[in-house]
Order: structure tokens, then sequence, then C-alpha cells
């Protein structure tokens, strides 16, 4: 058998064992104001940042930004003026969305980056086939870097779950960048204080 | 005979374009250099990197059961393929036991080292790859010429002319904007109606069971997450021990490929979705065989962010299919002796040696010195044309002369512009910083006229 193979053939050639670095060896970056820095870094890449005092800013805020009428739903629970969604059976029906409205964990200062899970999004697919996407975080959550970012997540258990840093994009076409690749063109934050 | 001398004077008859090659991967490079200096603690990020993945691969039998066991908890359903062949084989299995006909693929170097597009056509399956860069290539009927730009060989007229001719695009239009949005339209359709999709892995973590895949597209996700079967495909040595060392690759990745402080998105998958099988096929192919080589394991580090493409002066100017090989540049000349010696046997030749890619690896891989290195195992066991040993002779005889390097003045501005790895070498008392200043366009004409001789 091939498992077998290769495990012994691993085994035969690998060197001596070297052990792992004990934690971190040094101290890595933080930032004075990381909501500051993840607003300058998440714009730099081609998000968006709003902030609010009250989720029902949110709905005026969308449909003045994107095209009245269209589909505009949200995961979370009570944002008026949105459609709350109901999961359909066959995840492809969520293709014609507009706007999809999640929450995110937590924010990195240094790449504007926020966590989420499948628990937050619903569905997987969610903040991948929207046309846009809209997270709500919450700016005391944001830290700095990614060390401090996984110990956050620690042993979490999670079927999936995903950095969203900015819209999607691609610059295949001589390094021209485009937003909106396959996922959502847009990516707004609401940083909620 | 088709080697990497004859391929790049192929791709130099047009002088503009390699100009333009050139110029916008040091573009790349610049970028890199930029995102790398805005973190303080830089080096030590790539000494911790290079550590962590020195201990997975020296404990990669006992890692490769942890995750397997781990994996099979979550849910995943662990393949093990010794080589090329028998990873189409499970792959093709997979297919036919579900009677699957088309599928989508998200980028995989490890799937253009097996040769899967091609073997799957074969046997009648249409596959379609969904990384834009990918798609254009496989439209155009080419392989990728870089692991993390697929098309930076083709100008965006091309591009558009392929896009009128398969996508019916209008003619004569190359703006990138509208094709990116045609293809967009064009992969959707793909994304909503294909039910197997397959995807490459970047980590793979031991203690969880889960792995990870970046991208800036998104295309991994909607594949994945709207199909019924997901097939992710990973060579053994991309294993991590521990989830919390994510941040360490995370932080330098992206960075290091094209100077963004993280991909778009970086996916952690754990478990299937409710209702879909995961497949991870655990790919060996040559790699245990490397590990088995004390000056070639290092090698086996790799990230594949790409950084030692960009800043490789030979690279630049010769394009990525000069190497003739899945995975091009400095990182592929010592990869691909590995797989046949004899068909690869100019690649590790394709170098002026200069190191510059070994002070941009973000895992610290002694690339240059694993080059230096190939050519002697390669003399030795007949695989080195003479030609190429007498231009090697050139250059050792030019490197042996101390005194070369000391001309102050004109001369030495001529050295620094035209022979890199002359004057950035330990001996010379210029070179303080750790990276190479612009390696002129000169020292691959230089470097280029000695091989053809
Ligand atoms: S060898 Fe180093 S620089 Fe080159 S692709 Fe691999 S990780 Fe990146």
């Amino acid at each position: 058998m091939s498992r077998e193979q290769i495990l012994k053939a691993v085994k035969q050639n690998q060197p001596d064992s070297e052990g792992l670095p004990d934690g971190l060896g040094f101290a890595p970056i933080v930032y004075d104001d990381p909501v500051q820095k993840f607003s300058d870094v998440l714009t730099g890449i081609g998000g968006k940042i709003v902030r609010i005092e009250s989720t029902t800013e949110i709905a005026d805020y969308l449909k003045t930004h994107f095209t009245e009428g269209d589909r505009f739903v949200t995961v979370l629970d009570n944002i008026p003026g949105l459609e709350k969604l109901q999961l359909p059976e066959d995840p492809r029906a969520l293709d014609g969305i507009e706007v999809a409205l999640i929450a995110a964990e937590f924010g990195v200062s240094e790449n504007g980056a926020v966590w989420v899970t499948e628990k937050v999004m619903r569905h997987r697919v969610l903040p991948f086939i929207c046309q846009h996407l809209a997270v709500v975080l919450d700016p005391a959550t944001i830290l700095s870097n990614m060390h401090q970012a996984y110990e956050k997540i620690g042993q979490e258990d999670y079927g999936f779950a995903a950095f969203i840093a900015g819209p999607s994009k691609t610059a295949d076409i001589e390094q021209s960048l485009v937003l909106g690749a396959h996922g959502p063109k847009t990516m707004t934050i609401f940083l909620l204080s | 005979m088709v080697n990497h001398v004859s391929l790049s004077e192929t791709f130099n008859k047009d002088e503009e374009r390699v100009n333009w090659h050139d110029e916008t991967l040091w573009w790349i490079r610049q970028k890199r250099d930029k995102a790398a200096w805005q973190i303080p603690e830089w080096e030590e990020l790539r000494e911790m990197a290079s550590q962590i993945k020195m201990n997975t691969l020296s404990n990669l039998h006992d890692y490769l059961l942890q995750f397997e066991k781990n994996a099979l908890a979550n849910g995943i359903v662990v393949h093990w393929a010794a080589d090329a062949d028998e990873h189409n084989k499970i792959v093709y299995d997979i297919l036919t036991k579900n009677k699957v006909e088309r599928i989508v693929k998200s980028k995989s170097m490890l799937t253009e080292e097996c040769h899967l597009n091609h073997f799957l056509a074969e046997k009648g399956i249409d596959v379609i790859d969904t990384d834009l860069g990918e798609r254009i290539v496989q439209l155009a009927d080419e392989a990728p010429s870089h692991i993390v730009l697929p098309c930076i060989h083709k100008k965006k007229e091309e591009i558009g002319e392929l896009f009128h001719r398969f996508l019916g695009t209008p003619e004569g239009n190359a703006d990138p904007q509208f094709l990116t949005a045609a293809a967009r339209i064009h992969l959707r359709e793909k994304f909503m109606t294909r039910r197997v999709a397959i995807t490459g892995v970047n980590f793979a973590i031991a203690e969880t069971g889960e792995f990870v895949i970046c991208t800036n597209e998104g295309n991994a996700d909607m594949g994945a997450h709207l199909s019924d079967i997901h097939i992710a495909c990973m060579g053994i040595e991309k294993l991590i021990p521990q989830r919390t060392h994510l941040s360490v690759f995370l932080r330098l990745l992206a960075r290091s490929a094209t100077g963004q402080p993280v991909t778009t998105y970086s996916s952690h998958f754990s478990k299937p979705l409710a209702g879909q099988e995961l497949h991870i096929v655990l790919v060996d192919n040559g790699r245990t065989r490397q590990l088995g080589r004390p000056d070639f394991r290092n090698s086996l580090k790799c990230i594949r962010c790409g950084a030692c493409m960009n800043t490789c002066p030979v690279y630049r100017r010769s394009g990525g299919h000069s190497y003739h090989n899945a995975i091009s540049g400095p990182i592929g000349a010592i990869l691909a002796p590995n797989l046949d010696m004899k068909e690869y046997a100019d690649l590790p030749f394709a170098s002026t040696l200069c190191g510059s890619c070994s002070n941009v690896c973000p895992v610290k891989i002694d690339i240059h010195q694993q080059l230096y290195k190939w050519r002697q195992v390669l003399t030795k066991e007949g695989h080195s044309p003479a030609a190429k040993t007498a231009a090697m002779k050139v250059m050792a005889g030019t490197l042996s002369r101390p005194g070369l390097y000391r001309f102050a003045g004109k001369a030495g501005r001529w050295f620094m512009r035209n022979i890199p790895w002359l004057t950035n070498n330990r001996l010379n008392p210029w070179y303080k910083q750790r990276e190479m200043p612009a390696p002129p366009k000169e020292s691959f004409g230089e470097w280029f006229k000695k091989m053809r001789k």
C-alpha cells in the first residue's frame, strides 16, 4: 500500500529531530491605535470603513450605496430594514444576493482581516457568493497582529472559518488591479461603537 | 534540443515583451520589500518559519499520522499517493464512482506537477481552471509560467483575443476590468453547475486535521462550498505542526508573494459541509527522495510564494516556460532535478548564483547554494553538457580573482551593475544590506552569452 510505503520512506529519510521554537522569540508589532491602523490598512486594500452608533443606521446606508430593490439579506437578528436570510435547501439559490450582512468575531490591524466562522455566516458560501459583503465589527475586538489572532482563536472548534481582508480581487491581466474577481466586488465594515 | 537556453532564446525574440516582463516582476519584488519593511520583526519571522518547517520535516512521519488521525475524526476521507500517476487515478476514481464528467479546479501547483488536467482530459473529463490567470493559460493551451502569477507572460491584447475567441467578448477589447467581468460571468456559471471541486492546499495542520487555502479571487471557496464533493490535493511537505503556527506563515506568505499584507481569503477547512464529501490526497511524488538528500531536503520548506522568481535576474528575462517544469524559477530548478536528473539537468545552470533568491525566501531556503550543489552532482553524474561546464569555469575564474572587485569608481560601478553575484558576496565590503540592489538587464545578457557558447 502506498500509505505504508510513503510513511516508511519518510521515516527512513527524515533527518534527526529538530525541536520546535519555544514560543515566539520576539515581540510582534503592536499598534498604538489598532482601530485606526485597521481602518487604514483595510482602506488600502480596497475595503470601506463606516462608523455607526446603532445597527439601525445600516439598512439606510446600504440602500443609499447599493441599488435599492435588489436583494439585501442579513444573518443577524434585529437589523431593521433588511431581510433575514432563510437558508434555501440548495445554496446555489444564494446567487441572486446583492448585499449580505454578517458579523465578524474580531479584526486584525496589521492586515485588515476579519475572522468569520461558519456559525456566523450560516452557509459557507454566503460571504463569497454575494455581490457585495457587509460586516458588523466591534472595534473593541480589533487586535494588532496575527499572533494575537491565533491566540484568541485557540482551539475553537469550527467546520469552516476564514480571514477575509477586503473585496475579492485579481491582478492577473497585466497586473492591473480589478476588484470583484469571483467574490464580492466591495467589502464594507460597519464599526459599531 | 529543448533546454533552458534554447527556450530563453525563443522568449527573448520579443525584446519589448522581455523588458516588460522583467520590469513587472521587479516591481512586484519592490512591493514585497515595502511590505517586509513595515514589519520590524521580519527577520525573526523568517527564522521562526524556517525552524517550524525544519521541525516538521524532521518529524514528518509522526505529523503525517497525527494529521491523518485528526482529519479522519473530522470526517475527511484521506488518500495516499506515491506518485503523480496514483494521485491522478485517485481523483479519477472518485469522479467515476460519482459519475461526474465536468469539474472545476482552483489553483494547485501539485496538480500541475502531476499533469492532472491532461490525464483527465484523455479520459473525457472536462476540467475548468477557475483562477483567472490559470483560466487564461488554459484557454491558450499553455502551462502557467509562474506559481503565483500564472499568465504574467501574457499581454492584455492576447488575453482580449483569447476571450473574444472563447467567451465571445467584442473583438479588440483588451480592458482588464472588462475582461475580468466577462470571466466572472463565464466562471460563475461553472461554479453553479459543477458538482466536484478540486483545490490545492497551502497549509495542513497536524494538530487539528484542518487545512488552509489562500486566494485573492475567492475561487477556491466558490468551488468548494458549492460542490457536492471537494477534493483537496497536497504534497506531504505542506504540513505544519500547530494551528498557532499559521500566524507566522500567513504573515509571511502574501507579503513575500505580492506585497499584500495578507491574501483576501485565508480559508480554514476542518469538516465537510453537511451532505458533502471532503477528500484529501496526500502526495509523495519524489518528496521522500528529496527528504533523503541532506543537501537538498531544505527545498521542501518552500511555501510557494514566488518571491525567488520575482527577484531572479535570469527568471525575469527568460520567462517561466524556459524552465520546462511545472515549478519554474530558482526553486523549480532545485525541485526538478529530483524528479528527473537527466531531463532537468540544465536548470541548476539557469542562474547567476547571485543569491538574491536566498535573501528574499521567507522560509530561508539556501536556494543559490543548492543550485551550486546540484551543478556538482549533475556534473559528477555526467548530465552536464561540456559547454555549460566551460561557462561555469569562466564564472569561477572571475570569482577566484579577488582583485577584480576592488576596482574603484567606474569599473566598480560596472561590476555592481553587471555582475551582482560578484559584488554582493560576502567578500565585498560594500555589501552590508541583506537584500540586493536591482540586478540590471545586462547581467542576464552576460550570463546568456556565456551559456549559449
Ligand atoms: S523557495 Fe522560498 S522564495 Fe521561492 S517560492 Fe519557495 S518559499 Fe518562496
